[in-house]
């Protein structure tokens, strides 16, 4: 029975530190890897001013969420920062149609190389990093609100029993539902709908499908209304979750690249599938596992290091470690992804 | 009005700009400001030979000007003796697995057909080989971090005079690049941003924790100087004549009370100065010589070839030029460059600080004054370093002074007016993305263009 017992702990141990933590930062980033992996297919350029998008979206719904705090509004147990996303969207989005017209179209037109085009990203990267330093300012900015918890420790080693208590944050499960459903509401509109078909005609051939009719303008716009929709979630997500600073957000983008690369750009279940691997990877490698094998192993043996693969500050350097690799033994990502 | 004319005229501009800060602020914040222009424009041309020259894309400027930065470290530091009695065995035993380790996996990748048995043999040796590593090195490194960590901790340097570093650091950039080229320089082009984005952050991880090598977040502080110190010049009597001569028509006109105060406030000034020209006279001859490799460079017949494979890979390879071999050589030839200005970077810093290499700084910036300078030419990515790095530095007191202005109808205690006065130093970022996208729109060949001879 003690046996028993210890695997639970065992079990409960790395549900608490790896399995919720991860999925709640593999949902974010396969969002965030969704919305490069849609530029990347339709307009065929690694946007660098990702990042900053969605550190622009998530700073938009900051504003409103302290707009909404101050008159009062509530969403009861859940944060206020979801009756300010629709708002941040609108603005973000707005945001990137205009920055498409003021710079992007013009090299598109001139149908300059992508690389062309990944510098010009730079320049937007810039622009929108100042503009969200001058306005919230480079420190952290915390805007969670409502019910912090699902689940706390102490009500779950009450009703168990078990030494190790399970915490879930009310951002982390709200994180994997949003990030569900949006996924599902992205899949039904790509494979489904009229202007998803033609989104995915004009990735995968260009003038076969300028032929066809589709009109190239209405696909880069669609695209970007989806990358700053996906973009503005992900980041109030993570922000809500972790909390906002806007340099965060910058080194956000390299797991992001990594997560859209590994699992095959252009391909947006690879995104998904990437961003998720990245995110265990990060946790797996960089977690400590001296507790677990203390449950596990009979008691008299018991490990002397922390029995931790890599220490956690490489935690970002693991996904550049896998996205080397994978960009060498299979630069088309794990699910196929096309090679522009 | 021809290419010579219009180089000359903005080099006048430059200098006019760095002038007018010397009146309007002081001389020794234009100096200063002149010194970090000739060490961005080292930096910025090591792009230029990869990006100008060849077309490569590398966005891990900052994690090259780092290494460069660890050899001024690594070569002018006293070494540690206690730390390398308590570690070296064990570290070299952990070198050698690594080494095995290494060697192995390459050698069963090549030797062995691809399949299931490679990957499992593949597996094993890594797997093996970390372990062994990691067993050897994690007691080496305790034991040399464990060595008086509150001011060494680390296996310190090989006292040699810091000036070397610039040399060495040049060649362990270069050695990194060529590892990094091996690997990765058969990507496409925006594969091998985000790849060499991804390496500079791993690099700059691995300077962050691996104390024993670098202190890591601990920072070396007090590196010895090229030049000498500004205490020494004030307390040594020639310097001192030195001031007293150069301002001797003010101080003449002074008593003697008040001389000797107006004395000692301009020898304080003129040490701070004279240093500065120290390293300004250092940083132009090794700014010059690499202008003279690279301007010679690139109008050779090696030069002719480079262009020739950025312009048509196909073609130039069709014609019997080696483009493996060639993007790997001017990825390291760019790379060294760029390692020698960061070793020079940290010798003008006096202290090697990990967090302080920020991709914004190190790695955007510097591409920055090479796309608006004007890539494959070298005058032109001189001049994008110098006006960059001007506006980067003045657009702090300038965007602050313009927002106090535009907001002077306001009062003083006003919310809106302190968070925009506080915050416009952020607009700089603003104003780069802003040059940079200009730019590339409308002089997409940069202020100075490429010159293309033709014969």
């Amino acid at each position: 029975m003690d046996v028993l017992i210890d695997l639970a702990n065992a079990i409960v141990l790395l549900l608490n530190f790896v399995l919720v933590p991860g999925l709640a930062y593999g949902s974010q980033l396969a969002l965030g890897a969704l919305g490069i992996t849609l530029v990347f297919g339709i307009l065929r350029f690694a946007n660098f001013a990702h990042g900053d998008t969605m550190a622009f979206g998530t700073m938009i719904t900051i504003l409103m969420t302290w707009w909404l705090q101050s008159k009062g509004v509530s969403f009861g147990p859940l944060p206020t920062a979801l009756l300010a996303l629709p708002v941040g969207i609108l603005v973000t989005v707005l945001m990137l149609v205009f920055t498409d017209r003021m710079v992007y179209r013009h090299y598109r037109h001139k149908k300059a190389v992508p690389v062309i085009l990944m510098i010009a990203s730079m320049g937007v990267m810039f622009m929108m990093n100042g503009i969200i330093r001058f306005v919230i300012g480079p420190n952290d900015q915390r805007f969670s609100d409502g019910e912090r918890f699902i689940m706390r420790a102490r009500d779950f080693k009450d009703w168990t029993g078990l030494s190790e208590g399970l915490t879930i944050k009310t951002s982390q499960g709200l994180t994997i539902v949003i990030a569900i459903a949006l996924v599902a509401a992205l899949f039904w509109f790509l494979q489904k709908t009229r202007t998803g078909k033609a989104m995915r005609a004009y990735s995968d051939n260009e003038d076969l499908a300028l032929l066809s009719g589709v009109n190239p303008e209405r696909v880069v716009l669609i695209t970007w209304i989806l990358a700053g929709t996906l973009a503005t979630i992900a980041g109030t997500l993570y922000g809500l979750d972790k909390s906002f600073k806007p340099f965060t957000y910058l080194s956000m983008l390299l797991p992001m690249f990594a997560a859209a690369i590994v699992g095959g750009v252009g391909n947006p279940i690879g995104a998904i599938v990437g961003g998720y691997i990245i995110a265990f990877s990060e946790v797996t490698i960089t977690y400590a596992y001296k507790k677990v094998f203390i449950y596990l192993l009979p008691s008299g043996i018991e490990p002397d290091g922390l029995l931790q693969l890599l220490s956690t500050d490489y935690k970002f350097a693991v996904s550049f470690i896998i996205l080397v690799l994978v960009l060498l033994v299979k630069p088309t990502g794990i699910l196929k992804g096309k090679v522009i | 009005m021809s290419s010579n004319q219009k180089t000359t005229l903005w080099f006048g501009l430059v200098a006019m700009l760095l002038i007018t800060i010397g009146f309007t602020q002081s001389w020794s914040v234009s100096l200063g400001i002149m010194n970090l222009c000739l060490i961005s424009a080292i930096m910025a041309l090591g792009v230029n030979i990869q990006w100008g020259y060849a077309g490569l894309i590398n966005v891990g400027v900052m994690g090259f000007s780092a290494l460069g930065g660890m050899t001024a470290v690594l070569v002018s530091q006293q070494p540690v003796a206690e730390a390398w009695q308590a570690g070296w065995g064990k570290l070299l035993l952990a070198a050698l697995f690594f080494a095995a380790t290494v060697t192995l996996s390459v050698l069963c990748y090549r030797k062995i057909v691809a399949g299931k048995q490679r990957n499992i043999m593949m597996t094993a040796i890594i797997i093996i080989g970390l372990s062994l590593t990691r067993y050897f090195l994690d007691p080496a490194t305790t034991a040399i971090e464990s060595v008086d960590p509150a001011s060494t901790g680390y296996l310190g340097g090989m006292n040699l005079p810091i000036i070397t570093s610039w040399i060495i650091g040049g060649f362990v950039a270069a050695g990194v690049a060529w590892l990094v080229g091996k690997v990765a320089l058969g990507l496409r082009a925006d594969y091998l941003a985000i790849a060499t984005l991804g390496i500079s952050e791993i690099i700059l991880a691995v300077m962050k924790n691996e104390d024993w090598l670098t202190r890591g977040v601990k920072n070396v502080t007090g590196l010895p100087r090229p030049v000498p110190y500004e205490i020494d010049l004030q307390s040594s009597d020639w310097f001192i004549q030195l001031i007293q001569w150069w301002h001797s028509g003010f101080l003449n006109s002074l008593n003697t009370l008040d001389k000797q105060v107006a004395l000692k406030q301009f020898v304080i000034e003129g040490s701070s100065i004279l240093v500065k020209l120290c390293y300004a006279g250092l940083f132009t001859t090794v700014l010059i010589i690499i202008l003279i490799l690279s301007v010679k460079a690139l109008n050779s017949p090696w030069g002719r070839m480079m262009r020739a494979i950025r312009d048509n890979e196909i073609a130039a390879g069709a014609m019997g030029k080696d483009v493996t071999a060639r993007h790997l050589q001017v990825f390291v030839l760019g790379s060294a460059v760029i390692g020698i200005a960061g070793a020079m970077l940290i010798t003008l810093d006096g202290q090697f600080t990990p967090t302080s290499f920020r991709p914004i700084r190190y790695t955007f910036l510097i591409w920055v004054m090479v796309i608006v300078g004007g890539s494959g030419n070298n005058m032109g990515t001189v001049l994008g370093s110098f006006l960059i790095w001007i506006a980067w530095i003045e657009a702090e007191p300038v965007g602050v002074w313009l927002m106090q202005i535009s907001t002077s109808g306001m009062a003083d205690s006003n919310m809106l007016k302190l968070h925009l006065v506080e915050n416009a130093q952020h607009m700089r970022l603003f104003f780069m993305g802003f040059v940079l996208l200009l730019v590339m729109r409308f002089s997409p060949g940069g202020i100075l263009p490429e010159v293309i001879r033709k014969r």
